[in-house]
């Protein structure tokens, strides 16, 4: 049974408005273009380019390095100037092919594609494979590991995470006002691969235009549903929307297999369409570019591995002078401390705030409160385990159930003594994790 | 660019609300009862309450400068302190025993602990008992120019009638900021409207006692006698302030809901079977003892555990 909403959660100022209303505008990149080799979860990609090489748009620049990776293409067209470790979002130096912009955006000669019906399933899915789609909600796992789980019959949902719960992106909520034909396209691709599947297109209640649309657009598909989600953050966390959706709780160490769903975000569906209707690869993404500091707040269609300056430059450049710049929103994008990294696959938005509300406020004691506990949609009890984190008592930790923390940010966001929870918690998790792999 | 960006671990945002401001929702809360104790009882209650707050704060504040660590008295928790320590004296009280009282329970209770946060007791309440032992008979003098006469918990255990009307305006002896349960439930109604308080302890706290009273008081459903009970003593003041105390509180839902029936049980044992007329604050005072084993054995599930429904 549907629930419509989970347990905690918060409900931070949104900053949607600054956007929202701004079509979505294509942004045509005049620098080089770096596309890190690494833009998803799993193996980093392999160059089958080098330097010196000339590309067009939509040329294959980097195949898959395993079965959990994805290839990456080129975006414009242009010379190979250096394959060479650049940093990205997150302040890592990751290897990258750096591809000077000629300009002239000259395309390859796209393949023909046999029509939709005549696809098999392992074709479709090789399709997605080979357009390098990853979630782009953020994760960046290969949408088509993610497709193709151990016993696709037992598949019964494919959900749109439609939600875009995270403070201030309208990215999806653009594309689902200007481009439903397709993510509805998307979601019938998705639906062809299980035939037990229904699909849910899960969007939140501050949408109604969307919600309406969608409606409108899916009242002849017995097969589609569109659910009006209760808004609040974190309403689009994988594991909080499918309970949301389905009524179906897993947690950490599941995969939404495990309870019979496939969780796909609204660009990454969009992408899916453009895979396989269309044989195009995955070449764009929208990025929303916002926040207090920016003087022209919008919604860009950006190539990937367009430099940040640009976008803003774009937006009009800065009104304010900011204090922190985040790579999606700010509930779990990274800050980066200068704008020179490239957009992603997983770029969702750039927030560019005139107040760093974190080292405004200093932390203090905790006062045990427990509205950190109330807000929790993990349903652990952070204070505790940021106790055991900071005093590196792991067995406390994983005992207390530390690993089956989201991440999601919502202890930090609530606490009263401005305590960094979710900081300290996610360093132990990632300590934890990391030893496991050992 | 030249300048470089703040950076920090994500969430980057965070909520408008502090220690501070719940610590001032707090005091702001408790000023109708203060002012009904004032009221009611004359400039001796206003003194005494200006004296025990002055002290707690001074005592957080020397204590603090003296052992060099960081001045915390901008977080008003020490008010807080004060004023509830205040309103639970008799207004007859000397001034001094607001000064020893405010320095035990900052210095005692709150500072040694480790501070804000770390104290097992409610410091106001652990001072209360305290001076109850120390000073008995200036803790139970209620007998001031508006009163005399025992309160109206005592004339219920010894068997006479109270007018209850009174009682829950708040006209009757007791200590300075417990008589009006009409005043401490407009500050309740505040804090809860904020947010800053639930229902959860104080609901459970007060029904349990309800039942308590009705299974064990030997007046059966009396509601006469039940209405005395809620509306006497310290019940009110303590189910909505004390016992909602963060620090010294369960943080675990359930954890709260089992603080508020140990509340409820202990509260309506000392009052029907103890030798004094009160209970609330020795019942609380021994409810902040068990809060970690309650804690401990209240962790809820996780999600995906069984525990997304809680």
């Amino acid at each position: 049974m549907a629930r419509l909403t989970f347990t905690g959660g918060i409900h931070p100022y949104d900053g949607k408005d600054l956007s929202k209303d701004k079509p979505i505008k294509e942004v045509l990149p005049k620098g080089d273009l770096v596309y890190p080799l690494s833009q998803h979860i799993g193996a980093p990609a392999k160059p089958v380019v080098k330097k010196g090489d000339k590309v067009l748009t939509g040329q294959k620049i980097a195949e898959a390095g395993g079965f959990v990776s994805a290839p990456i293409y080129a975006t414009v067209s242009g010379t190979v100037k250096a394959i060479e470790p650049r940093r990205v979002v997150t302040g890592d130096n990751v290897m990258c092919i750096v591809v000077e912009n000629d300009g002239l955006y000259e395309e390859i000669e796209w393949p023909q594609i046999p029509p939709f019906e005549k696809l098999t399933r392992e074709e479709k899915i090789n399709m997605i494979r080979e357009a390098g789609i990853v979630g782009m909600g953020g994760a960046g796992f290969p949408t088509a590991v993610k497709l193709s789980p151990k016993e696709p019959d037992k598949i019964e949902y494919v959900i749109v995470n439609c939600a875009e719960c995270e403070p201030y992106l309208t990215s999806d909520y653009r594309k689902m006002l200007e481009e439903p034909e397709k993510l509805i396209g998307g979601l019938k691709v998705s639906l062809s691969l299980f035939d037990n599947a229904r699909g849910i297109l899960a969007v939140e209640d501050n949408k109604p235009d969307c919600i309406a649309k969608l409606k409108e657009l899916t009242k002849d598909e017995n097969k589609i549903t569109v659910k009006a989600l209760k808004t609040k953050y974190p309403q689009g966390s994988e594991r909080q929307l499918i309970y949301a959706a389905t009524g179906r709780a897993i947690n950490s160490s599941q995969l939404p297999a495990d309870a019979g769903c496939v969780v796909n975000n609204v660009d990454t569906v969009i992408a899916i369409y453009n895979a396989v209707i269309k044989g195009k690869p995955l070449m764009y993404r929208i990025v929303t570019v916002t926040g207090d500091a920016i003087a022209d707040p919008r919604n860009f269609k950006v190539r990937i591995g367009t430099n940040y300056h640009e976008l803003v430059e774009e937006a009009g450049g800065f009104k304010e002078q900011p204090v922190k710049i985040v790579s999606g929103g700010p509930m779990m994008g990274f800050a980066i401390f200068d704008l020179d990294v490239p957009a992603t696959k997983t770029s969702s938005a750039l927030l560019c705030l005139t107040k760093d509300e974190v080292s405004a406020m200093e932390p203090s004691a905790c006062i045990n409160c427990g509205k950190c506990v109330e807000v929790c949609p993990g349903r652990v009890v952070p204070r505790k385990l940021a106790d055991y984190a900071e005093h590196y008592d792991e067995e406390a930790f994983v005992k207390n159930n530390g690993m089956e923390c989201c991440e999601c940010g919502c202890c930090s966001f609530i606490c009263p003594a401005k305590r960094p929870l979710t900081q300290v918690i996610k360093s132990m998790r990632k300590m934890q994790l990391a030893k496991k792999k050992k | 660019m030249s300048d470089l960006m703040k950076v920090s671990s994500n969430p980057h945002i965070r909520s408008k609300v502090t220690t501070s401001n719940i610590m001032l929702a707090v005091v702001i809360a408790l000023l109708p009862a203060a002012g009904f104790g004032i009221f009611n009882f004359g400039l001796d209650a206003l003194i005494l309450i200006l004296v025990t707050v002055a002290t707690c704060v001074l005592t957080e504040y020397v204590y603090e400068k003296a052992m060099h660590k960081k001045i915390t008295v901008g977080d008003f928790s020490c008010v807080v302190t004060g004023l509830l320590l205040a309103l639970n004296l008799p207004s007859t009280a000397p001034w001094w025993i607001g000064v020893i009282g405010g320095v035990f329970a900052i210095l005692v209770v709150k500072m040694l602990f480790g501070g804000l946060g770390q104290n097992f007791m409610n410091p106001a309440l652990g001072a209360r008992c305290f001076l109850l032992i120390s000073y008995t008979s200036i803790m139970c003098n209620f007998d001031c120019d508006a009163y005399t006469g025992p309160t109206p918990l005592a004339s219920l255990k010894a068997g006479e009638s109270v007018n209850i009307l009174d009682m829950v305006v708040g006209r009757t002896a007791g200590v300075i900021g417990e008589t009006s349960m009409i005043a401490i439930i407009i500050g309740a109604c505040f804090l809860i409207l904020l947010g800053v308080i639930d229902l959860k302890i104080p609901g459970t706290y007060i029904i349990t006692f309800v039942i308590f009273i009705i299974l064990f008081g030997g007046h059966g459903f009396d509601p006469a006698f039940i209405s005395a009970h809620l509306a006497g003593g310290g019940l009110m003041l303590g189910a909505f302030f004390m016992a909602t105390d963060y620090v010294t509180s369960p943080v675990t839902k359930k954890g709260r809901y089992l603080y508020g029936v140990i509340l409820g049980v202990l509260t309506g044992i000392f009052r029907i079977f103890g030798p004094s007329a009160e209970g609330v604050s020795y019942a609380i005072v021994l409810g902040n003892l068990l809060v970690p084993l309650i804690e401990k054995i209240t962790m809820p599930k996780a999600f995906g555990k069984g525990g997304e429904r809680a």
